[in-house]
């Protein structure tokens, strides 16, 4: 049975005060075109769960964030995202701030029904400072050693981009890494997966071994077409990360009439309208 | 004993001292991962340690691959000896295995560092990345820092966020810190930083002035020692040709 939905109905699954998380990892296979979808709808007061990017950023400049779950925003080659920093600075979202280790293992936890998962990740730190409901668990061995019991990371709706699927949900990743899609699958009620190209599913075998077939059908609400839907995050081996615009978007984030204009130039269509003014900008910048 | 000839030690950058000094930090770890996350500096040096004295080091391309050979920066494994994405990266920190090498925003006189952000944590002045692996790296790995602009913004008196627990909060290893002045240590009694070593044309006066927080500095200060001749050779012809290293360390 097709599961084989537009981008707006995807992005249309959410309502305001939901907890989305999105998969990829700081500016790497990031669903972007869903994010973008999302800055097209009437949602917010979002809980938003990510290993974040410039798709936090998006969301924080257009006031969809509530609170933030993280362990980091980065967009990896420019380090510090500025639509992030400023939501911070402003103080407009709500964060709470994990180890990396210690987020994984909130996913692993929310993704097998289990309440936490213990991790030693986080003793000594300020992370059990700032979040005064974390709790501690002391081993019943031998060892009594104390643990933080990481609470499942839990969510209502997952967004992750993969480089193909099948119009059944089955979705398969062809870059170097599957970061945690897998686990935000499986972490949500309802899974949205965009892909890069919808496949039949007898093609998975012509570009990956059976183990890039990360994402199974079981754990997938609706798939989506978005070619580039990861622009302008890395997405190989379709493509890389788009760098020349990724300074751009940086450099506009960084100033209110900057980011006015780039709003207007690319954020103000549709995703088919924001795919045409990159490449009319890409041709500009050459 | 250095096999430095005199005609090559005249030519040796600063950026280079730096990054001999970031291969010493792995002496003796043997067959264990080099997460040198930091920057060039500290990535060359890790290669650098593995092409010459520590040759069962892993290190990566970079990217999630673990590099049959160590290679040069900037160019991705031509053959991979085994893969660590991010996923089992973290899981390798739980593992130990592992000797990483972040680049602090603040650093204390324990070794308690801040990336988190700056100012009061709920309404931050500066908002940096967040706290990323600096807990459970510095609870459960080896780590050390690199620092290109030693300062006494950098190195300060209390950090504003704990990210990475120094030596009074349990660390497992804060093995050391490499600047573009100096090499320090924690080799003290009561685990606060020392001064090692500083950089050839550096005084550890200077040092002392660019810490802002009272340092140990032990009556005689040696200098931090240059890289050999082959050291040298694989940095500037295998590792680096393009001299990314140079880009890292201010004149």
């Amino acid at each position: 049975m097709s599961k084989v939905v537009s981008i707006e109905e995807a992005a249309g699954a959410l309502e305001s005060g939901m907890t989305v998380g999105i998969g990829g990892w700081g500016s790497r296979r990031k669903p972007m075109a869903l994010v973008r979808a999302i800055l097209r709808s009437p949602v917010t007061d979002l809980t938003v769960v990510t290993y974040g990017g410039p798709d936090v950023g998006l969301l924080c400049a257009a006031g969809k964030v509530r609170r933030l779950v993280t362990a980091f925003v980065t967009m990896d080659s420019v380090p510090l995202e500025p639509h992030f920093r400023q939501a911070r600075q402003s103080g407009s979202i709500e964060l709470t701030e994990y180890d990396e280790g210690m987020f994984m293992f909130g996913l692993y936890a929310a993704a097998h029904r289990l309440p936490f998962l213990p991790t030693p990740a986080g003793l000594g730190s300020d992370v059990l400072k700032v979040n005064p409901e974390l709790k501690t668990i002391r081993s019943p061995y031998e060892d009594g050693r104390e643990l933080v019991a990481v609470p499942a990371l839990t969510m209502d709706v997952a967004l992750v981009h993969m480089n193909r699927a099948d119009a059944r949900g089955n979705a398969q990743y062809l870059g170097p890494d599957p970061y945690m899609d897998d686990l935000f699958a499986k972490a949500a009620d309802r899974t949205y997966v965009s892909c890069e190209r919808l496949v039949d599913t007898a093609d998975f075998a012509k570009e990956g071994p059976v183990q890039s077939l990360l994402i199974s059908r079981s754990q997938v609400a609706g798939v989506v077409e978005t070619p580039n839907g990861a622009h302008f995050t890395d997405c190989a081996p379709d493509h890389g990360r788009d760098e020349a615009f990724q300074k751009f978007y940086a450099r506009s984030a960084a100033d209110p009439g900057e980011w006015a204009a780039f709003q207007d130039r690319f954020l103000s269509g549709d995703e088919a309208a924001y795919q045409d003014a990159v490449r009319v900008w890409q041709e500009e910048s050459r | 004993m250095s096999t430095t000839p005199r005609d090559t030690t005249g030519t040796v950058t600063r950026a280079e001292v730096c990054a001999t000094a970031c291969a010493d930090l792995f002496r003796g770890d043997g067959e264990i991962v080099a997460a040198a996350v930091a920057g060039f500096v500290p990535m060359l040096g890790s290669r650098l340690a593995r092409a010459t004295f520590e040759p069962d080091l892993l290190t990566t391309d970079g990217g999630p691959a673990l590099s049959a050979e160590p290679v040069p920066l900037g160019a991705a494994a031509a053959t991979a000896e085994g893969w660590l994405p991010f996923r089992d990266h973290l899981w390798l920190v739980l593992n130990g295995r592992r000797h990483v090498v972040m680049g602090p925003s603040q650093i204390d006189a324990h070794g308690n560092t801040n990336i988190s952000c700056i100012g009061d944590w709920e309404r931050p002045q500066r908002q940096l990345l967040g706290v990323r692996g600096g807990p459970g790296n510095t609870l459960l790995n080896t780590t050390s820092y690199w620092v290109p602009k030693h300062s006494a913004r950098v190195f300060t008196a209390k950090v504003d966020m704990v990210s990475g627990v120094g030596w009074d909060r349990g660390a497992h290893e804060i093995r050391a810190v490499v600047s573009n002045l100096a090499v320090l240590d924690f080799d003290t009694p009561d685990r606060r930083m020392r001064l090692r070593s500083v950089h050839p044309g550096v005084t550890a006066d200077d040092v002392v002035a660019a810490t802002g927080f009272e340092l140990a500095v032990p009556d005689e200060v040696p200098e931090t020692r240059l890289p050999d001749e082959k050291e040298l050779r694989v940095m500037r012809e295998v590792l680096d040709p393009k001299g990314l290293r140079e880009r890292e360390v201010p004149a």
